[in-house]
């Protein structure tokens, strides 16, 4: 479960490792009415989660996919592997 | 299309600078069970692959690996930072210096490039599915082997996730398997 405390990019990466696990599960199991209503609730929260670390730390995805930015902060670093 | 996310799946720690651990995980950045060529087998495969089912695993499945070479990348990374001459000397590294100074390279824990021929891309959906489950089992023992060669906590850690994803991906592969299986069956059935 998420803790209210974590840092911004620990919430990130424990949703999407849900969101993952939830993925490959249900490419499997398509049917499974259950596990398609946990990744729903996981992808909303996802969502919250993401628009809180960006507005905090920048761009988690290149190519638009973070929305319209004021500045061009994608090329700040660290990159992930200095972090 | 793909996009980059700026940041890794899982935390990468190190305790500690460890030049002759960084080069035995060096296997799994461009070795014969590593991350890379995990990736170019399974996004290789899934053009031949007969239902939407198959398709998507193998998309989904490669895609997650890319982000395991990048934490393989990022162990590495960390293991080597500001090594000194000696370390690399006494990691047994100096040849891998001499060629590629602190470039993170491709290529196994000997040096040895990566190449294709480490994978299979056959066509036959039936035969990819069971490389791809032997490729699981084999990642998975490697990173046995890598985290038996190590003391440190922290990067045990990281080594432990790639493991277990291992195990997620032959247990998704095997589904896959079972289900192409039956759909080609009943395909012969008429």
């Amino acid at each position: 479960m998420v803790k209210q405390n974590m840092n911004p990019l620990q919430t990130v990466q424990e949703l999407e490792f849900a969101l993952v696990e939830l993925n490959l599960y249900l490419d499997t199991h398509p049917n499974d009415q259950n596990a398609l209503a946990a990744f729903n609730d996981f992808a909303s929260r996802y969502a919250t989660a993401r628009a809180t670390y960006e507005a905090q730390y920048g761009p988690l995805a290149n190519f638009g996919n973070s929305g319209p930015t004021a500045s061009w902060t994608w090329i700040d670093e660290p990159w992930p592997w200095e972090i | 299309m793909w996009l980059y996310e700026k940041k890794l799946q899982y935390p990468v720690r190190v305790s500690n600078p460890d030049s002759k651990m960084a080069k035995y995980i060096y296997t799994q950045f461009g070795g014969p069970n590593g991350e890379l060529g995990a990736a170019v087998r399974y996004l290789s495969q899934r053009y031949t692959m007969p239902t939407g089912r198959g398709k998507g695993v193998l998309t989904d499945i490669g895609t997650e690996e890319l982000a395991h070479w990048e934490m393989i990348a990022t162990m590495v990374y960390k293991l080597t930072k500001g090594a000194s001459i000696t370390d690399i000397k006494q990691a047994g590294l100096g040849s891998h210096y001499a060629i590629w100074d602190s470039g993170i390279f491709p290529g196994d824990s000997n040096g040895v490039p990566f190449t294709t021929a480490y994978i299979n891309v056959m066509g036959d959906p039936i035969a990819d599915l069971h490389e791809d489950m032997a490729a699981e089992q084999k990642a998975r023992a490697t990173y046995e082997n890598l985290i038996r060669l190590t003391d440190d906590v922290d990067l045990m850690d990281g080594l432990k996730f790639l493991r277990e994803r291992e195990v997620v991906h032959f247990q998704r592969f095997g589904e896959t398997l079972d289900y192409i299986q039956g759909y080609m069956d009943s395909k012969k059935a008429f």
